[in-house]
């Protein structure tokens, strides 16, 4: 019971309650740059979570053998291994995406995410939970893409993978569409309503103030 | 061919700027912000970095992964040669080794300058503006005379955002922020302001 209860909290626990991107701050670069729309944030949602619990389970498997001076250059080259797989597999079977994605599939390695799972948990848990603990993050960072690719395709233009769903003034429909979520600027500002909504639910994660402003003194206060 | 160059620059540092144009290395642009004098340092580390590793990097895609490049060994097997698949392990070893050498030499030579950058520095290497910096090189089909001019303008575009940024949230923190967006929410917001803001460049015509 126990083993499952802890399976299920290391697969679910970073979707909303510790989101690699809206509370660890952590993968954020590609996740404004592939949502334009919903293909390629899909197919980026999908390498980066396969590339995670990989990365995860054999960076766990050889965690006992890993000199700890030389880590990250040993994790770095799994990665980077993984992401050359994905990169070639992706130029075979889907070259369109691939050249939408431009560098940002190398990027993966670099993505934070990644690294920062590798490091924090495979290095001290042992591989199968390393590999759920990767996967999950790979989800948690997939809701907000997915939330973010969809807000952005849909309203900036009316489509969703490509199908027309809300019909254009320009194909002769009625929806005119909101240039500005095509452009990258808008993710930002979703990323920061997405992050305000899960704060507003979870009160624990609101940041404490650095300063605290005094409420406003009365006026005969002052005299 | 001066003009060029120039304008190379200009581009990389204003118009294709890398934090707020491409969104890289956004991790450690949010997460050390905070301050001017820390952004300041890293901002530095990250131009010294990006102006070694992105000629480096092109060199070693001429002269040993490219298609062809391994002509000059002689060996008549090498040279039809096509190692482009090796190209991100090898650039991410490359500024994973630059970073480090880099350390050792402060360290010996520049100790002042080494206790400054601190932590940074070793953090650079997963910075993903460095390695995008280097891909974009690649992509873009760069000589070695414009990678020299496109890493030190890049370098100084990100430098810059990140300390306009530490900049303008040392004022945020005085102010009265709805409970939700405290921290990392209204900083978000603010970049996207100022990713707008720096849009308007990308109508310059060089």
């Amino acid at each position: 019971m126990a083993e499952a209860a802890k399976a299920k909290d290391l697969l679910f626990k970073p979707i909303i309650e510790n989101n690699p991107i809206a509370l660890q701050i952590i993968g954020i670069c590609s996740a404004l740059a592939v949502t334009s729309n919903m293909k390629t944030t899909v197919a980026m949602c999908v390498a980066l979570t396969l590339v995670t619990m990989f990365s995860n389970f054999f960076v766990s498997l050889i965690r006992n053998q890993i000199p700890g001076s030389i880590r990250i250059i040993v994790q770095m080259t799994i990665i980077a291994s993984l992401v050359i797989v994905v990169d070639q597999f992706l130029r075979a079977y889907a070259y369109d995406i691939s050249k939408q994605m431009s560098v940002f599939v190398g990027l993966i390695i670099t993505n934070c995410i990644v690294m920062g799972r590798a490091e924090a948990f495979a290095m001290k848990n042992p591989p199968i939970p390393s590999a759920l603990d990767g996967f999950g993050n790979g989800l948690g960072y997939s809701f907000i893409l997915l939330i973010l690719g969809f807000s952005r395709e849909l309203i900036g233009s009316g489509s969703l993978f490509g199908v027309t769903i809300l019909e254009k003034v320009t194909q002769g429909g009625w929806y005119i569409p909101n240039g500005l979520m095509l452009l990258p600027p808008s993710a930002f500002f979703l990323i920061g309503f997405i992050i305000w909504v899960i704060r507003a639910v979870k009160k624990d994660q609101v940041e404490q103030d650095q300063f605290r402003i005094t409420a406003n003194s009365r006026v005969s206060d002052a005299f | 061919m001066f003009e060029h160059y120039l304008s190379l620059l200009i581009r990389a540092v204003f118009v294709e700027n890398m934090a707020l144009a491409f969104f890289l290395g956004m991790c450690t642009f949010i997460a050390i912000s905070k301050k001017i004098e820390t952004s300041l340092g890293l901002g530095i580390a990250v131009v010294v970095v990006m102006l070694i590793t992105v000629p480096v990097n092109n060199l070693i895609l001429h002269n040993l992964l490219g298609e062809g490049a391994l002509a000059w060994t002689g060996v008549p097997a090498l040279q039809k040669l096509d190692l482009r698949f090796l190209g991100l392990l090898s650039y991410i070893g490359v500024i994973a080794a630059m970073v480090q050498i880099l350390e050792m030499v402060l360290d010996k030579y520049v100790p002042a300058l080494y206790n400054a950058l601190g932590i940074f520095l070793p953090l650079i290497t997963v910075n993903c503006a460095i390695l995008g910096a280097s891909l974009f090189m690649v992509e873009r089909d760069y000589n070695f005379t414009e990678s020299v001019v496109y890493g030190a303008g890049a370098g100084i575009g990100w430098a810059l955002a990140i300390v306009l940024l530490a900049g303008i949230r040392e004022k945020l923190k005085y102010s009265d922020v709805p409970d939700g967006l405290k921290g990392l929410g209204i900083t978000f917001i603010t970049v996207g302001l100022m990713s707008l803001g720096f849009m308007s460049f990308s109508g310059v015509q060089l």
